[in-house]
């Protein structure tokens, strides 16, 4: 296969990644019932932290474990805003995101401008060595194997699990699960911690393997992406993987296509991933029963155990 | 069958210690800011006996069943289970217990199926065996239901169905039922009194509340009554008479139900021409070339089980959904089938659905927006295209005067009124409109004996003024006492229409199984 046809997949599945943990994560956040706004401060909280662990300590296992944390962190600060003090989950979810910009600039600022070596690409005793399909599907780093797990993981919790059945009900009635006794707080607080955790691992993966180095604001509204993705998803977690794909896809492509000259605008071009990513999910998502069966009804509501 | 529940009272109280009660709750009190709900309450209940609670709407049923099965937390007061005091702080410590619950407003997921509903509330999975169970359940007890179906395409009688299903297999030792027959058939509610015997002869307690005084003197072996928090009596159900019932719970006698008059020959007002509708939804319902005439001055019924058509009927008549032929539903000789719901209003078809909460009244809007969301259509309430305030304050005080309504004022949430109160809300903001045709689902699912009445009355009051009113309830007895003309809906098709005079109980219960006699 043309070597350039083999890097551009090649970089088109380092673009999804991101996407793809930062839009599981909050897939599961809204099947709770919570909407969570700060993915893209929390994605940049997780790269500023991985990155800068990563640096100082040289270890690349660290430094993603770094970023897992600082997302964790940043979602508590919002699941105890939202979840214990009520406070409003729009605003405080905008709030969450300015704050990870301002934080994250200012925990770079010695980081700007420094290389990392990456994340070492997996070598698997004879698979790595196939021709062709070694390269394409066998030789990626851990974490593009680990997004793929997550999804699996996530699409069989949440359909075939009793821990799954429970989150989805929290998400569509939250009184009628406080009626049946689930702990309706403690539930969402799991999922948004899940949620900023891989939101964090999203953000590392930016900065520890697509750049790889820091750079102030880096992750370029993909947090936002990823909360469309889960809308566009109709919360399901193989729409998701389909949309995070077709996004990058479209993204690494349109850059080709400008260096190729192709005489089109280029602004027009930086819009195809966005155009294209809505316009497909929104035609293979007009069903209305989907709709309501995997909705969560009571998105963004505040709950009050005495009402 | 009293014999076989008393002989289980006798086979349990038999034996050497006093007859335990199964749950005792003693001096029990609830505030809440601006009422007692609550006020020092004794009950008792034992194993293998029926016992009825009564009250109207804000008596305090709820709260006493609520804290019962640990929903709420007492002020005061003390629960004994079996003798022995317990705290029941959460409903997963009553069901420990033994206690299950059916609620008036269904605690159930929509976008769940009805297998996953039932595997929430008993704590398995949603595994074969249970789906196995359900169907069991379900044919032994006369409650069909498919446990794939989601909630969200079930109509209100189904999805009451897995309520009691879920209870049922908890197998639990006390069952809470909160007006479980209010959209029951007949020959269903009969089915459920059988069962619910049953039960009680193999020793459940059973606590009954409803508003239905014929059903609990039928079935009830006890009777406490609630009255704005206060317990005021306890009586045997078999030996009172429904009025005296009645007159225990609201303090007063209550006036008799009024009696309508002859079959109505004014000029015909709504007039349905083979009105044909394909459901959209592979769960729904189609609609084949319904034919019907409702004459100004008349109140006719539509009776049927839910999920025969009564919802797809409902959005045809309001307009959420468009015909494909306008002139199969016509209003005063007007074609109005592809009209949206608001034309319709301003040609005189006003609409009360069956939903009180978010379909006829928005949950967390005030009453007086909510009275200003249907009436702006046919009465004024703007100043030069601009919301007035005060026009709409205006009309919901008048709504609420009118058929005192019980709430702090226009000001209060939709949300905050107990149902029987929006209820009244709800059904008189579309009287005080005046509409020429006036179509009622479920006018008093729910509701208490006085605030029905009331309801009764104001619909009856308005059909004397000259206007068709067309009530689909799944109530007989509503229908037989408030309708002229009266048929069945079933599987999308109308039988033929009687006037109520002339027909009973049973005859109507066969049109709407569907046997066109």
């Amino acid at each position: 296969m043309n070597e350039t046809v083999m890097l551009t997949i090649l970089t088109i599945v380092t673009a999804a990644t991101p996407l793809v943990y930062a839009a599981i994560g909050e897939l599961v956040v809204e099947r709770s019932g919570v909407l969570n706004l700060g993915v893209e401060g929390m994605m940049l909280g997780g790269a500023v932290c991985s990155f800068a662990t990563a640096h100082y300590t040289g270890s690349a296992a660290l430094g993603i474990a770094a970023g897992l944390l600082a997302g964790v962190l940043l979602a508590l600060i919002f699941a105890f805003l939202t979840l214990s003090l009520q406070a409003s989950q729009v605003a405080t979810g905008l709030a969450l995101t300015i704050f990870g910009i301002g934080l994250s600039a200012l925990i770079g600022q010695p980081l700007v401008g420094i290389a990392f070596s990456g994340l070492p690409s997996l070598h698997i005793p004879w698979l790595s060595d196939l021709p062709l399909i070694g390269r394409l599907l066998f030789s990626h780093d851990v974490l593009v194997y680990g997004s793929f797990l997550l999804v699996g993981l996530v699409a069989w919790c949440l359909n075939r699990t009793r821990a799954g059945l429970v989150l989805r009900s929290v998400g569509d009635s939250h009184h009628a699960a406080h009626a049946l006794g689930i702990h309706v707080v403690r539930v969402r607080y799991l999922a948004t911690l899940f949620g900023g955790a891989c939101a964090g691992l999203g953000g590392a993966y930016l900065s520890m393997v697509y750049t790889p180095m820091w750079v102030e604001n880096m992750s370029a509204g993909r947090g936002w992406i990823a909360l469309a993705l889960v809308v566009f998803a109709v919360w399901q977690p193989g729409r998701l993987l389909l949309g995070a794909y077709l996004f990058g896809g479209i993204s690494i492509l349109q850059l080709h296509g400008q260096a190729l000259g192709i005489n089109v605008p280029s602004q027009l071009m930086s819009m195809l991933p966005y155009v294209t990513t809505i316009l497909v999910l929104v035609l293979i998502s007009r069903d209305r029963g989907r709709i309501r069966r995997n909705a969560p009804a009571s998105i963004g509501q505040a709950f009050h155990p005495t009402t | 069958m009293p014999e076989s529940s008393n002989s289980a009272i006798a086979s349990t109280s038999s034996g050497p210690l006093e007859p335990v009660a199964l749950v005792e709750m003693q001096g029990i009190s609830k505030a809440y800011p601006g009422c007692l709900a609550n006020d020092a309450i004794d009950i008792s209940l034992q194993a293998g006996r029926v016992h009825a609670l009564l009250g109207e709407n804000g008596a305090g049923k709820s709260t006493l069943v609520k804290i019962l099965y640990g929903l709420l937390a007492s002020d005061s007061g003390s629960i004994r289970w079996q003798g022995k005091p317990v705290d029941i702080d959460s409903p997963a410590t009553a069901r420990e217990l033994g206690i299950a619950m059916v609620f008036q407003h269904f605690s159930l997921f929509d976008s769940l199926s009805v297998l996953e509903n039932i595997a929430l509330g008993m704590d398995v999975d949603a595994n074969d065996r249970l789906r196995q169970q359900i169907i069991d359940v379900s044919q032994r007890y006369g409650l069909p239901l498919d446990p794939e179906r989601s909630v969200y395409s079930l109509s209100v009688g189904e999805r009451q169905r897995i309520e009691i299903i879920r209870c049922l297999l908890q197998e639990p030792r006390l069952l809470i039922m909160d007006e479980p027959t209010s959209v029951l058939t007949p020959a269903e509610v009969s089915d459920l009194f059988d069962t619910l015997e049953r039960l009680a002869s193999e020793g459940l307690a059973i606590l009954y509340i409803s508003h239905k005084l014929e059903e609990i003197r039928r079935l009830c072996d006890e009777a406490t009554i609630l009255r704005a928090g206060r317990k005021v009596a306890e009586a045997d159900p078999r030996a009172e008479s429904a009025r005296s019932l009645a007159a225990l719970m609201m303090g007063s006698d209550v006036p008799p139900a009024s009696i309508r008059g002859s079959v109505a020959t004014g000029e015909v007002l709504l007039s349905l021409e083979g009105l044909s509708h394909v459901a959209s939804d592979s769960h729904g319902i189609s609609l084949h070339g319904l034919d019907l005439q409702v004459r100004a001055g008349e109140i006719v019924g539509i009776a049927g089980v839910a999920g025969n058509g009564q919802d797809e009927l409902m959005q045809v008549l309001i307009g959420e959904t468009r015909l494909q032929r306008a002139d199969s539903l016509m209003v005063c000789g007007r074609a109005v089938g592809r009209l949206d719901p608001g034309e319709r209003r301003r040609l005189g078809l006003c609409c009360v659905p069956e939903e009180r909460l978010g379909h006829a009244a928005v949950p967390t809007l005030s009453l007086s927006d909510n009275a200003f969301l249907t009436a702006h259509h046919r009465k004024p309430m703007c100043n030069a295209g601009l919301v007035s305030h005060k026009l709409s304050r205006e009309f919901a005080e008048q709504i609420i005067e009118r058929f005192k309504v019980r709430c702090h004022g226009p000001g209060s949430l939709a949300s905050s009124l107990s149902g029987g109160n929006l209820q009244k809300f709800i059904v008189g903001r579309e009287i005080l409109q005046s509409p020429k045709v006036l179509v009622v689902s479920q006018p008093t699912w729910g509701v208490d004996a006085g605030a029905a009445n009331a309801i009764h009355e104001a619909i009856q009051a308005l059909a004397n003024e000259g206007a068709a009113v067309l009530i689909v309830s799944q109530d007989l007895d509503e229908l037989m006492q408030a309708s002229n003309r009266i048929g069945g809906l079933c599987a999308g098709r109308l039988s033929a229409f009687f006037p109520t005079l002339e027909t009973t109980v049973q005859k109507v219960g066969l049109l709407m199984g569907g046997s066109h006699s």
